[in-house]
């Protein structure tokens, strides 16, 4: 693998950013959610709908590609991709983007996903009696299913339980990540929990999910769209907003890697997937730790947060713990993260609204804006083979 | 009608004081809640709707003339519809169910306080047994009702086929906009500890009541079957004939769970099996509480089980309780039939004095 610089790091930038509300019941159709998602970045960007030539979303997104570019009056596409793994795919969008502008297959690329999550289908939902049709996706859950581990709190759940014991962290360390995502949520009037803080003994007080999981341990779910648009840094110069570099982009696998079980290699307290997003980020940038001025770790379920900052190495190995106390994570401390609310307040769009957030404090327009941010750093879904940014202003 | 929520919090119930049935008997003649308001008069179109879903053919309801012939002043509605003109509709529901998962805790009505207790008390299920209604005089369209209830009756401790329980009659009143009473309704749900599975289901139904008797619960439904390839389903066979295979390079020897093709070691594809001791240790676990699947018992122990050959795999353990259970705790492999298809490994601790016995430990479900 190839750890020398990215040839897009530093070339591309994101120039538009547009989300609908986020709700718990759009009342609208899943593509309709993506095409108004995509229309507003595109306003955003004072970009028409006829210079995209580019989309990526999920492998797991439900709006085909020519759908959007129909309905809003694209022309030709030359470059589509969909990423697989679920939330890891987050800001892995962008990477191809960002490669697909580099190599001159695309001048002009938007990344989206949108989802009718919690008033449609739900993830998790089903459990059938028949045997899902055999291939090596369906037959990986004939190791959790058959035991009534079902869903993705549950398989978190089973390395963080190993986690705490290891490392000495508690349940209310865990909730010092609600606190703070709450906390930054309550100000963010785009937030599901708008003006809806927590404090540390709610968190404890809410009734078991999967233990060691409280309920605000988890994240919510959303009805909604989010779409970015990638271009060059050249063109970014000549459009009416400021751009947003991307300085890393990276995706990763780690060894021994599950889909959410990780479980039969290593020891339970390292995430292997962000060990390597982290390794490239930081290697591509030539950033460290230290020039990171806040962060959007990916929050399906707070465990993993501790994980990450162990991971990407804002702490030492088992020290998020302290990492996290007295508000270091919160705005106004060492290292704000999730400023927007994260998916425990903000919303769950599956991390690409925390992208969109990243944007806004390089851009210096988050509703909780981090002074003198130069660099944001942008995590996808955990557990499984994710993703990763770095965004920084143009010098 | 408002059903119970067998997750509801039970922390409205009080600490120590009374017995278990003193504390249920406290609850017999409050008020269930506020009162309930229909929120639209008796009217045609919901008739309509409800004859066509229910397929009664009887022209009183939709036809003034056939009404009439019939003795009555006109139209009237369908008796049993009595509890559908108060309901208090999806929406408002959902926002209820959307409140709790966000965890948002109401102040619990005495109805939610009583459930609250029992489920603390383990009896966590809720079938509805029976319902009673008695009509004062037929509803017509422009009728505006109103319902309060109130607990009637707590039973003792009750035991049925399906498990030990608690009978609890709620008696709803309805009143038209005259505050005239014109129909009454019992109805009789069953709180129980649910049981282990197998055994007889009789309904827990009191006999000789009259209209819409619910039917039991079925049987329980299956486990989630594993989708089965080529490459694991070795595992399931043997665990049929109650032995824990590993997967083994037959090149290198490297074993490897969960199985897959080839060897990560030598990339040799020829593979066996070894037959594991079914020694191990909880190298993790949790503790499942929601939510809550009908093939499963909760809270439900689900562990990754580490072999002394070394492999890990995430299995139930049965003989340790959420409390008892911990990292580090060492485990013997039995197997257990969930059904005529599914047999799976289940673990249980290692009693210290029994360490030294027969390794093949096998438990049997009766
Ligand atoms: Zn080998």
């Amino acid at each position: 693998m190839s750890d020398a610089r990215h040839s897009f790091t530093g070339n591309t930038a994101i120039v538009g950013i547009g989300a609908t509300e986020f709700s718990k019941e759009s009342g609208r159709s899943e593509l309709r959610l993506a095409v108004e998602a995509v229309d507003l970045a595109l306003r955003d960007a004072g970009i028409e709908p006829g210079e995209v030539d580019g989309m990526v979303t999920f492998s797991s997104d439900t709006n085909p590609e020519i759908e959007i570019a129909r309905s809003l009056g694209m022309g030709e596409l030359t470059f589509f991709s969909r990423i697989h793994y679920g939330g890891g795919a987050g800001c892995a969008t962008i990477q191809q983007a960002a490669m697909a502008v580099q190599s001159g297959v695309a001048d002009v690329v938007v990344c989206y996903r949108a989802f009718n999550e919690r008033s449609g289908n739900r993830f998790g939902a089903g459990v059938q009696n028949r045997p899902p049709a055999p291939n090596a996706e369906t037959a990986n859950f004939a190791w959790y299913a058959p035991f009534g581990l079902l869903t993705p709190a549950q398989w978190v759940a089973m390395a963080a339980q190993r986690y705490l014991h290891v490392t000495g962290a508690t349940s209310e360390d865990l909730g010092r990540v609600a606190v703070a995502d709450r906390k930054h949520a309550a100000t963010n009037p785009k937030a599901w929990f708008y003006e809806k803080p927590i404090t540390l003994e709610e968190h404890q007080a809410s009734r078991w999910i999967v233990e060691p999981l409280h309920l605000l341990d988890c994240c919510q779910e959303t009805d909604g769209g989010q779409a970015l648009v990638v271009t060059s840094l050249e063109r970014a110069r000549d459009l009416p907003g400021t751009p947003v570099v991307i300085e890393a982009a990276a995706q990763g696998a780690g060894p021994g890697q599950e889909m959410m079980t990780s479980y039969y290699y290593d020891d339970l307290c390292g995430l292997g997937e962000m060990a390597s997003v982290a390794r490239q980020l930081w290697q591509t940038s030539g950033l460290s730790p230290a020039d990171i001025q806040t962060a959007v770790l990916y929050d399906h379920f707070t465990p993993y947060v501790l994980y990450q900052l162990e991971e990407l190495g804002f702490c030492g190995k088992g020290e998020a713990k302290d990492f996290v106390k007295d508000g270091n994570i919160e705005l106004g401390g060492g290292l704000p993260i999730n400023t927007h609310g994260g998916q425990l307040g903000e919303a769950y769009l599956h991390g690409m609204n925390g992208i969109a957030e990243g944007v806004r404090q390089v851009r210096g327009s988050s509703v909780n804006q981090v002074p003198d941010v130069h660099h944001a750093l942008v995590t996808a879904g955990t557990g499984v083979p994710t993703s990763g940014l770095i965004l920084g202003v143009d010098r | 009608m408002s059903e119970p929520d067998p997750a509801a919090d039970a922390s409205a119930s009080t600490e120590g004081g009374p017995s278990l049935d003193g504390r249920l008997q406290s609850f017999v003649g409050l008020s269930t809640g506020p009162t309930h308001r229909a929120p639209d008069p008796v009217n045609l179109p919901m008739i309509r709707h409800w004859i066509e879903a229910m397929g009664d053919r009887n022209p009183v309801y939709v036809d003034e003339e056939a009404a009439r012939a019939a003795g009555f002043a006109g139209i009237i509605a369908p008796p049993t519809m009595l509890q559908a003109w108060i309901m208090r509709g999806l929406r408002t529901s959902q926002e209820a169910d959307e409140a709790r998962a966000r965890g948002v805790e109401t102040p619990g009505s005495p109805n939610d306080q009583l459930m609250a207790v029992l489920d603390e008390a383990g009896f966590t299920s809720v079938v509805a047994t029976n319902c009673d209604q008695h009509y004062e005089r037929p509803l017509v369209p422009g009728d505006r009702l109103e319902a309060t209830s109130t607990i009637d009756a707590v039973s003792g401790e009750k035991k049925t086929g399906l498990g030990v329980g608690h009978f609890i009659t709620t008696r709803l009143e309805f009143t038209d906009q005259d505050d005239q009473v014109v129909a009454t309704m019992l109805f009789r749900i069953l709180k129980f500890r649910p049981r282990p599975p197998a055994g007889s289901r009789e309904a827990a139904a009191a006999p000789g009541t009259q209209s819409t008797l619910q039917a039991p619960p079925a049987e329980r439904p299956k486990r989630p079957r594993p989708a089965l390839t080529q490459d694991n389903s070795f595992f399931f066979e043997g665990a049929r004939q109650h032995k824990l295979l590993i997967q083994r390079c037959a090149e290198c020897g490297t074993l490897r769970h969960p199985p897959r093709p080839s060897c990560a070691n030598c990339r040799s594809f020829d593979w066996d099996t070894v037959t594991a001791s079914g020694r191990g240790t909880i190298y993790s676990y949790v503790v499942n509480h929601y939510p809550q699947v009908p093939a499963f018992d909760y809270p439900l122990v689900v562990a990754l089980v580490e072999l002394e050959e070394g492999t890990r795999l995430v299995a139930n353990v049965s003989g340790i309780t959420p409390d008892t259970v911990a990292i580090g705790t060492a485990v013997q492999v039995g197997f257990e039939a969930f059904d005529d298809v599914l047999t799976l490994p289940v673990f249980r601790p290692v009693v210290a004095s029994a360490a030294s016995g027969d390794a093949s430990g096998e438990t049997r479900k009766s």
